[in-house]
């Protein structure tokens, strides 16, 4: 197997792009990456994306973004794991590139979501949950993680208000993101007086949803520096899954698929927990974020509030989260947000992440979550 | 002339009620409509919730039968049913049986007889009578016999007062491991056009004040008396008479001139608690009667059917089993919830959104 | 819902026939043939009695398309008392008294509708237990209850009413 780098990163801001279709979201990131990369051709184009099909009614999209990007005739494909797709579009293309495949991918995540009205659009995420046994019950895909939340609060004895740190924190931090959708913070008493969506998820829970993409591209590392000075190496994908149902998990509050993956990735990486110097958590709610630390291994079980309650989740503290702003406040066009995380982490590792700069920053993680937990990707990056 | 008695004895071997939880005064109505002028017939009427229907309130009388069957012979399981028939004027479609579903959801398909009954109110002693010929005649072993409506009534109309939702179900087995035996029963009918729904209306349309006289009271009167003189009984005969009850006065008014105190029919009057349930409306009184009845108590069961007709049972109790073991009709009529008219309108489906 | 995706799952929908592993006795909602403790095949019928108690729950504000004039409405997780969770809607019930742990049992109704012309979906919910002791007496020791009718003659109306 080759060892692979990132030579370049690309992306649109997240947020209501009324005037940009799907095709030019896709297209302008991977424009951007491209250019940043210094390279003109491509060898293969792997797109992550959920929801085109249910909500532009285009599927299709690896044929339908070569072509408006000029590379007509390139291997293209759509990669879809829910709101999974981003990351798992990375895995697709570091097999390509690392099995001798390929030497030049391009990694797309793309959403586009605000064409439709809200109704749609939950529906249409609840195509993530089961079907048939979960969205059939009038099941929302907030409610899916409300179940979740509240289960944890009462069992392991936490406040709604525990929770207020990673939404503050992931606010605070979308400051400095010129890409991010909020660019305004909230505060403790914001989070506990906001509007309820799914009891006891409400609005500053949750992250919004919106338009977006972002894009990598890999070559092997032995060439990675012909084209950029600071190449960050792809050091460990992962992908494990579970059950659609979260009436089917061995134990609802346990993201088995968050731990397979995360040990999977570390096994491959060679590292630990300890050795993470930041972790781009799937905070889609922020109950997500406490699984995923706990399932990452950076918490024990029922202990991943605390880190938020403490302030370890910073950017100076023991594990910074959603450097960027997060799915929270960068937003969360669904199956582009994989592939955010990622450039997100890859900027830390080239120390352009400014004034979000997380000092010294030499292995950063990414966890990104399809569905309620059913698939998850770990993805470690390292400073070369 | 008349009586209906099968080959062999029949009885009542499982009921159940059903009745849902909201509740509107009929004073609500009278508030909107008439300014509180006019006295409302009942005190309040059940009103189904948003995911109730026909269908599914059939099931669940039909569950609370079943158990209550599995007690009386132990050996009853519904498979054995060898028909379930709903008798109603709201079925949830207007072509496709509620039968089957309430077949399919109690467990009694594949091999089983399922048919919807249609007779205005009294569908449902209807569906009882023909399944006492099914089993009385051998053709089944077992039969599901269910009374259920949602009834409908136009805003504003008399019948929005007590139009309300709920029923009762029955199985009919062989008299050995019966609660109760159905002693006789007879059907009289006559074509008296008092109320009625054209296809494709939401609404019924009745008659006024010849729904009284010419239809409910002179079937009633008619089936009751020719029972009586059929079988050699009268009044005193019967610890318990329940009749169908469009209001609290109706059935007060022809039981006592058929001489029955109101003693005797007190106990199965619930109209004023859950508002006239349309074909569920007489034999949810029987089974506020069989919760509470002795052994060898005769009960007087009298329907009627508006277009129109009246079936009259006399029934038996034979020995009382499990009563405890399923949602008794009290426990359903105690579990209310007060809606008012804005609520009832939505729970109704009153308010259109396109 | 599509027909056929209705009517393959009927079973499951209207009383809970999920299965039980005939290799480890593990009992199985939703129905999936393969044990999911034992993973050995298991396809025989179990149906399940209805009972459970809450393990969580949600109350939705922002319905799915065809869930929106049920809104609010509450969702759960319900325990069953034969092991298995099963996601499901809680009805005939107000917010304000669910609790975790409470106890509930199952009811067939719609679960939506398609349209005007559609197809009506029937399925379960659960909904408060019943609250007293559902253990069944023996024959003979049913009490005989004396229950006082609820009529008050002085609320007889004199209005005539049409009778249905």
């Amino acid at each position: 197997m080759r060892d692979v780098s990132i030579i370049g990163i690309g992306q649109t801001p997240v947020g209501e792009h009324w005037d940009k279709s799907l095709r030019e979201l896709g297209f302008r990131a991977l424009h951007a990456a491209m250019k940043d990369a210094g390279v003109e051709r491509i060898d293969a184009l792997y797109v992550g994306n959920m929801l085109s099909g249910e909500l532009t009614a285009q599927e299709h999209l690896g044929a339908l973004i070569a072509d408006f990007a000029g590379l007509r005739g390139i291997e293209a494909i759509k990669v879809e794991a829910a709101c999974g797709s981003g990351a798992a579009a990375l895995r697709v293309g570091y097999m390509a590139v690392a099995g001798g495949l390929h030497d030049f991918v391009a990694c797309i995540g793309v959403e586009k979501m605000t064409d439709q009205q809200s109704g749609t659009v939950t529906s249409a995420l609840a195509t993530a949950a089961d079907a048939d046994y979960e969205a059939l019950q009038g099941l929302s895909f907030v409610s899916i993680n409300a179940l979740l939340m509240r289960r944890y609060m009462h069992e392991y004895g936490y406040k709604k208000e525990d929770f207020a740190n990673f939404a503050i924190t992931a606010h605070a931090n979308a400051m400095n993101n010129p890409y991010a959708m909020f660019h305004s913070p909230i505060t403790a008493r914001q989070f506990a007086e906001a509007k309820p969506i799914a009891d006891p998820i409400n609005l500053l829970d949750s992250s919004p949803i919106a338009d977006g993409a972002a894009c990598v591209i890999l070559a092997p590392t032995a060439i990675a520096k012909e084209f950029t000075h600071k190449p960050v190496r792809v050091k460990a994908t992962a992908i494990a899954t579970d059950t659609l149902a979260v009436h089917d998990r061995r134990d609802p509050l346990y993201l088995e698929g968050g731990a397979i993956s995360a040990q999977k990735a570390y096994a491959m990486a060679g590292v630990g927990p300890a050795d993470i110097d930041l972790f781009e958590v799937h905070d889609a709610f922020t109950i997500m974020s406490a699984l995923s630390l706990e399932a990452a291994g950076f918490a024990p079980r029922g202990q991943g509030v605390r880190l938020a309650m403490e302030g370890e989740i910073g950017l100076s503290g023991r594990i910074p989260i959603t450097t960027m702003g997060g799915l929270k406040a960068r937003g969360h066009p669904v199956g582009a947000t994989g592939m955010y995380q990622i450039v997100e982490v890859a900027e830390q590792l080239r120390e352009e992440a400014g004034a979000n700069q997380v000092q010294n920053a030499r292995l950063g993680m990414a966890q990104n979550i399809g569905g309620s937990g059913a698939t998850v990707v770990t993805t470690i990056l390292e400073r070369i | 002339m008349g009586l209906m008695k099968p080959l062999r004895t029949v009885g009542i071997t499982g009921y159940g009620a059903y009745v849902p939880r909201y509740r509107l005064a009929g004073q609500e109505v009278s508030e909107l409509w008439t300014e509180g002028n006019v006295v409302s017939p009942v005190r309040e009427k059940a009103v189904p919730g948003l995911d109730e229907d026909v269908a599914t309130m059939s099931m669940e009388a039909a569950r609370n039968a079943i158990v209550r069957a599995s007690y009386a012979d132990p050996a009853f399981d519904p498979s054995r049913l060898g028909a379930v028939w709903v008798g109603s004027e709201s079925h949830p479609y207007a072509v496709k049986p509620t039968s089957t579903i309430v077949a399919e959801a109690i467990g009694a398909t594949p091999y089983t007889q399922a048919a919807d009954w249609q007779f205005a109110c009294k569908a449902g002693t209807e569906a009882i009578q023909a399944a006492i010929g099914f089993v009385g005649s051998g053709m089944a072993e077992y039969a599901m016999a269910i009374g259920m409506d949602a009834a409908q009534g136009r805003p504003g109309d008399a019948l929005e007062y007590t139009a309300g939702a709920g029923g009762a179900a029955f199985v009919i087995g062989p008299a050995e491991n019966a609660l109760v035996e159905v002693e006789g029963s007879l059907s009289f009918v006559t074509d008296t056009p008092d109320f009625w729904r054209r296809q494709y209306e939401k609404f019924p349309e009745h008659a006024g004040r010849f729904t009284g006289e010419p239809a409910y009271f002179h079937h009633i009167t008619e089936s009751v008396t020719a029972l009586f003189r059929e079988m050699n009984l009268s009044a005193r005969d019967f610890a318990y008479a329940v009749f169908h009850q469009p209001n609290v006065k109706f059935p007060l008014k022809v039981g006592e001139s058929l001489g029955f105190t109101r003693q005797q029919m007190l106990t199965g009057l619930l109209v004023n608690e859950i508002g006239n349930t349309y074909a569920g409306s007489s034999v949810i009184g029987l089974t506020a009667i069989l919760d509470i009845a002795q052994p060898g108590d005769r009960v007087l069961l009298a329907s009627f059917g508006s277009g129109a007709g009246s079936d009259a049972f006399c029934l038996r109790v034979k020995k009382v089993a499990a009563v405890k073991a399923a949602w008794t009709t009290r426990e359903y009529i105690q579990r209310r919830v007060p809606v008012d008219y804005a609520r009832y309108s939505r729970l109704k489906g009153n308010y259109k959104f396109n | 819902m599509e027909v056929a995706r209705y009517w393959r799952t009927t079973g499951q929908r209207y009383q809970l026939v999920g299965e039980v592993c005939p290799n480890c006795g593990n009992r199985i909602f939703p129905p999936r043939d393969v044990c999911p403790v034992c993973e050995k095949e298991a396809r025989t019928p179990f149906t399940f009695s209805g009972k459970g108690e809450v393990y969580s729950y949600s109350t939705i504000h922002v319905a799915p398309e065809g869930f929106e004039k049920f809104a609010p409405y509450t969702v759960a997780l319900v325990r069953l008392a034969e092991g298995p969770l099963v996601t499901a809607q809680l009805t005939d019930v107000d917010e304000d008294e669910i609790r975790i742990g409470m106890p509930v049992e199952m009811v067939t109704r719609v679960l939506r509708e398609d349209g005007e012309r559609g197809m009506l979906v029937y399925g379960y919910k659960f909904r408060p237990a019943r609250p007293v002791s559902a253990d069944a007496p023996k024959a003979a020791a049913a009490p005989a209850r004396v229950t006082e009718p609820a009529t008050n003659m002085s609320e007889l109306s004199l209005v005539p009413q049409p009778t249905a």
